[in-house]
């Protein structure tokens, strides 16, 4: 009987778990430590208030439930949620079975190699078969996850993954460390119920085929155990390591998140938390559409997250961000919603850190604003210097409802700084927001429209204007709901493209459609709203030649061409711009389809 | 009126033999459509910058591609980057990275990892792929 407290077997198993405490105790202090400023009021001013509660939620949703997977695919759902959830229920049902069975308290690994240390148990305590057969059931429930994952390496589609994550060898090392856990569980188990007949229905019945084939004996037993609290040991060591830091990382991410922290534009304490964060699950290789359309499986969030993490991954750290279109698709696939984006635009900053000279916009300093008090600014963007019908049409829409407006850049445009931000140029992006930001409180317009959905998230986020900003397409549907702005219904049947930088960038998806079900037939295209497709003719990428471009685009014009429709609708000029050569099919930005169709007030 | 940088300008003489092609080179290397401009100049046409003064970006590569190179960094550095002569381009040169690739070969950057997309395109990576 095995009556003492402790045995030499539960070393590996206490040395992993100390290690792995005081390690990610130091690192965490670290990441917390790094915080900057902004994010440390952040955290100041809403720690005493009740967000924790909802970060207690969604940890639990997505830490252990796997929601947001589960919506993706039930099966992939079930995999991880098995995993974490199985495990979790394990360690917290195996805790309450050790505190029935030693009432007077007991060390930390009795819990865990608990069958070893009370094979005797069931005249112990009232519910021991009770519990026995539940522990039974939720390590089914565990292998059950992990015959998954294993079918998952083999055969990943039925899982809802075209292509996995290409992992290094830690995680590999790790991964396998972590697949070892629960069959040793199982058969240290059985291999104590041959010898004593306990456990539960399942381990009862494995220690009998044990028997049966005349392994009942004390040394195998004691070598499954070791194995078991050897895989524990390894996996808690590699932890810090390997991608599975991600397992407690997530849940402090949550929480600051809730507190309403945010990433900035330098590499932060609460970047780490978002590099940690990520468990490589690899979703954000799918909707790549440099993946879809051109096969590049090299640089998508999970690789890009991995190269800035990894010190010997970090030479790859600059050609994987700047090889990215930022159409946003991976952030709204990322199930740990980490801000992809952002941290991608971390490192193109850093690395234009040495060219990103802001001396050169001295041409600027003379633009004088116009005096528009009362008028609503309109600002078309440079994109909208080329396809002139979008501003034209916001003329005679403005017209239309007696609004007066200044347009700011009829003749000459001062970009808004997006694009060189997104390239990395900060500085460079800062002078023209000055000027921009100087010119439109100047002219004291009361109000900021722009085409460009580039501008509008530009003018939305990174500017701190006091007047509103919108959207063309928000300020017609304004207009259509206040009645002020009549529209004729024509039978015009048209799909709709969600620009990148408008819907995913700041959540526009409804105004657009409003829109165009006022005026004409809206019909449903297979991939829209969050999940649309980038035109490809995006500034992210300074990479990507014109052939390359093309392919993304056609891509996304089959979506839009599939139901079939008289007119493709989008609205934004450089979506406009990308799909107008593509087909017989004409391409109109929604300002064009309103000004087609206003009923004038006097017919 | 838009100026198109077109003007008379004084009698110089290029001593082709003497051209350092180095930096030509490298640009080629990591800008390959580069060499199919036909110095149309719409890009310069299309400019926001050169709305509002003398930035004229056919005159800039031209220059470069002439191992030119006094005071380039300084005109480079007006532009907005917003990618207007991309989408004007019709010989598909890609104008952005053209600019900042030469802001970057001028000012002496470390452009090791900087390739064109072909090359990053990786072979048969990744897990499994049916």
């Amino acid at each position: 009987m095995n009556s003492d407290n402790f045995h030499l077997f539960v070393l590996p198993f206490c040395i992993g778990v100390l290690f792995l405490l005081i390690f990610s105790v130091w690192k965490y202090w670290r990441w917390i430590r790094g915080f900057d400023k902004l994010q440390r009021a952040k955290i100041r001013k809403n720690i005493w208030t009740w967000r924790f509660l909802p970060a207690i939620w969604e940890a639990f949703r997505e830490g252990l439930l796997h929601w947001r997977i589960t919506k993706k695919n039930l099966l992939l759902g079930y995999m991880h949620r098995s995993l974490a959830f199985g495990w979790f229920l394990l360690i917290v049902v195996g805790a309450v079975q050790a505190r029935l069975a030693f009432p007077d308290g007991h060390p930390l690994w009795i819990a865990i190699f608990f069958n070893y240390f009370e094979p005797s148990y069931s005249i112990e305590f009232p519910q021991a078969e009770f519990y026995a057969n539940l522990m039974d059931a939720l390590l089914i429930y565990v292998l059950s996850g992990l015959f998954l994952a294993m079918f998952k390496k083999v055969w990943s589609r039925p899982l809802g993954m075209k292509r996995t994550t290409r992992h290094t060898l830690m995680d590999r090392v790790a991964k396998f460390a972590l697949w070892c856990i629960f069959p040793f569980r199982l058969l240290s188990e059985a291999a104590t119920s041959s010898l004593y007949g306990n456990g539960g229905f399942m381990t009862r019945w494995l220690g009998n085929v044990l028997s049966s084939m005349g392994v009942a004996d004390p040394a195998f037993e004691l070598t499954c155990w070791m194995l078991y609290s050897i895989a524990l040991g390894t996996f808690f060591c590699l932890m810090p390591f390997s991608r599975y830091m991600h397992i407690f990382t997530e849940v402090f991410l949550i929480y600051f998140r809730q507190l309403g922290v945010r990433d900035s534009d330098r590499k932060t304490g609460y970047t780490m938390f978002e590099l940690s964060a990520c468990s490589r699950c690899g979703i954000c290789i799918d909707g790549c559409p440099m993946n879809r359309e051109l096969g590049i499986v090299n640089m998508q969030g999970v690789y890009m997250l991995q190269s800035v993490r990894n010190l010997e991954l970090q030479k790859n750290a600059e050609p994987i961000a700047e090889n990215c279109l930022m159409c946003d698709r991976c952030v709204a696939d990322c199930p740990v919603n980490i801000d992809l984006s952002v941290i991608r635009r971390q490192v193109r900053i850093k690395n234009k850190a040495a060219i990103d000279n802001k001396n050169g916009y001295g041409y600027l300093r003379n633009v004088q604003p116009f005096n528009s008090i009362g008028r609503v600014a309109y600002f078309g963007g440079c994109m909208s210097h080329l396809t002139p019908g979008i501003s034209h049409s916001m003329e005679a829409i403005f017209n239309a409802v007696g609004q007066k407006y200044w347009y700011m850049d009829k003749d000459e445009t001062i970009c808004c700084g997006r694009p060189l931000l997104q390239q990395g140029f900060e500085n460079q992006a800062f002078e023209l927001r000055r000027k921009n930001t100087e010119m439109i409180v100047n002219s004291k317009a009361t109000m900021l429209i722009t085409s460009c959905p580039i501008c509008y998230q530009s003018f939305k986020k990174e500017y701190k204007l006091s007047i509103p900003v919108m959207h063309h397409t928000e300020y017609i549907n304004m207009l259509i709901e206040s009645g002020k702005l009549k529209l004729r219904k024509d039978d015009r049947r048209v799909t709709y493209h969600d620009p990148c930088e408008l819907g995913r960038g700041c959540g526009i998806y409804d105004q657009p459609r409003n829109v165009l079900k006022a005026t004409t037939t809206l019909l449903k295209t297979k991939e829209e709203r969050e999940h649309s497709l980038c035109c490809g003719f995006n500034l992210g990428n300074p990479l990507l030649d014109l052939e390359q471009q093309t392919s993304i685009r056609n891509a996304a014009r089959d979506n839009l061409l599939a139901p079939k429709p008289d007119t493709i609708a989008t609205a934004c000029p450089m979506c406009k711009k990308a799909f107008q050569h593509a087909d017989n099919v004409p391409v109109k930005d929604i300002a064009e389809i309103v000004a087609e169709n206003i009923i004038k007030p006097n017919n | 009126m838009k100026k198109f940088g077109f003007e008379i300008s004084k009698g110089r003489q290029l001593n082709f033999d003497e051209m350092k092609s180095d930096k030509v080179n490298k640009l080629l290397e990591m800008v390959p459509s580069y060499k199919w401009c036909i110095g149309c100049g719409g890009c310069t046409a299309a400019c926001s910058a050169a709305g509002f003064t003398d930035f004229n970006i056919r005159k800039i590569h031209t220059a470069f591609f002439r191992a030119q190179y006094e005071g380039l960094d300084e005109q480079l550095n007006r532009c907005m980057l917003c990618g207007k002569c991309l989408l004007v381009c019709p010989r598909g040169v890609n104008t952005r990275s053209l600019i900042i690739n030469m802001r970057r070969i001028l000012a002496n950057v470390d452009t090791v990892t900087w390739r064109p997309q072909r090359e990053l395109k990786s072979k048969n990576e990744g897990g499994n792929n049916e």
